[in-house]
């Protein structure tokens, strides 16, 4: 996909959060630039927030506990939100949630605001409330995300552990919206993710550096589904977005 | 829909075997702080809950931790049955079984009109077998449950206990032929 034929285009440093609403039709891009990412996500129905995805749901529908290319996922209410339309990575995680401060901390060390300023160490419970927030969402809303490029294998005992296959710079996924979607990012480590209080043989701090970014992209669909004429609709914007290089004019700041 | 103080001891019996027994709690003080599947399986690193398995909260806070167990292994990750994952799942003709989430908004709106579907996540499947496979799967299977099997909790704080004892006649969740369990709460 050449990079003009994106509407937008976005990078997200690692730790953050962001939000978009993804029209029906309409798909986005994650692409991990490091390899070292980890990108949750909450998905819901735009158009009734109550509608949200369900892992449980997803999962059993389809018998997985990986998403991968082909998968939908589902909302509660039996209908796909968004579709991996496209996917370099093969295996995506389902059952391991987000971290919170405390694990973090445990993990990484003590990095707060005081210490570092914007370079502190953020994590995904907060990202995904202040984003929630955002949106007229809170707690209640908060349930189990998807968490993309990271692998989660489970044994036979039913033990589960982060996969080194994790580590692809350059993967990405597409995604497309089946209805008009509230997507939320975060992009704080796995939870399962070792850094360097657990792995002390570690040299340096794998917490991803701000500014090793995540890219989202959304671009519309170039098959418009069968029930509806896309040429009229437009993506809806979060906040601080900026028109992609390329991108036709209109599709800025709404 | 129940309230076990801090320190009680609940028993879930499956009278019958091969049940499945779809469980839920919510902190009695702030119901906002709920059971948590993915938190449960993070921490103990394991997909399956038995004895010793820690139910943790969405705030990373252990509600009831399991003390006995005679099944063996319960899930977490099948989530609890409803008209439109089951039309998903089998026939748009299964729309109006009976269900576990139907079920549950009615235990919680009964309770409290300030509960809805919003305070619902992953729940407990107890005695419920929901193998995941090396390669990614994920399947409902035989139950490995047998009449009289139990597995006993004890609470860490006070909480809410929402269950639905499963009415799911679509998978071998339970055996094609739902049966009574039975619902013990003690002073410990």
């Amino acid at each position: 996909m050449p990079s003009n034929a994106f509407l937008l285009e976005e990078r997200i440093p690692a730790g953050c959060h962001h939000a978009l609403l993804l029209k029906r039709g309409y798909a986005l891009r994650l692409t991990d630039l490091s390899g070292d990412g980890n990108v949750g996500l909450l998905a819901f129905n735009a158009d009734e927030r109550s509608e949200r995805y369900n892992m449980a749901d997803t999962l059993k529908a389809q018998h997985t506990h990986k998403l991968a290319l082909g998968n939908v996922l589902y909302s509660d209410m039996g209908r796909p939100l968004l579709s991996i339309m496209g996917d370099s990575f093969g295996w995506h995680d389902t059952i391991c949630g987000t971290t919170n401060a405390a694990m973090i901390e445990a993990t990484y060390g003590l990095n707060d605001f005081q210490l570092a300023r914007n370079g502190y160490y953020r994590n995904g419970r907060d990202g995904f409330l202040m984003e929630l927030g955002r949106w007229g969402l809170g707690r209640r809303d908060l349930v189990p995300n998807a968490n993309f490029f990271s692998t989660v294998t489970v044994d036979d005992e039913g033990n589960i552990g982060l996969s080194e296959a994790s580590y692809q710079p350059g993967a990405w996924v597409e995604l497309r919206a089946e209805l008009n979607v509230l997507v939320i990012l975060s992009t704080a480590p796995h939870p399962l993710r070792e850094g360097p209080a657990a792995a002390r043989t570690s040299e340096a701090s794998r917490m991803p550096k701000p500014g090793l970014p995540y890219r989202t992209e959304a671009r519309r669909h170039e098959h418009a589904t069968a029930t509806g004429n896309h040429s009229r609709r437009r993506p809806l914007h979060g906040p601080h977005q900026r028109r992609a290089a390329g991108a036709p004019r209109g599709y800025g700041r709404q | 829909m129940a309230r076990i103080n801090a320190g009680q001891r609940v028993r879930l019996v499956d009278t019958e075997g091969n049940e499945a027994v779809d469980t839920f709690f919510f902190n009695a003080e702030d119901p906002r702080e709920r059971y948590s599947a993915v938190d449960t399986v993070r921490r103990q690193r394991n997909v399956y809950l038995t004895t010793g398995t820690e139910l943790v909260s969405n705030e990373d806070r252990t509600l009831l931790t399991i003390v006995d167990d005679t099944c063996g292994r319960h899930d977490t990750l099948g989530g609890a049955c409803a008209s439109e994952s089951n039309t998903v799942r089998y026939a748009h003709d299964r729309k109006f079984m009976h269900s576990c989430r139907d079920n549950f908004l009615l235990a919680l709106l009964n309770w409290n009109e300030d509960f809805s579907k919003r305070d619902l996540g992953p729940n407990i499947n107890f005695f419920m077998n929901v193998p995941l496979s090396a390669d990614g799967g994920l399947r409902f299977a035989d139950g490995i449950s047998g009449p009289g099997k139990y597995v006993e909790l004890v609470a860490h704080m006070d909480v809410l206990i929402l269950i639905s004892n499963c009415p799911q006649l679509n998978n071998p969740c339970s055996g094609f032929n739902p049966t009574p369990v039975e619902f013990l709460l003690w002073d410990a």
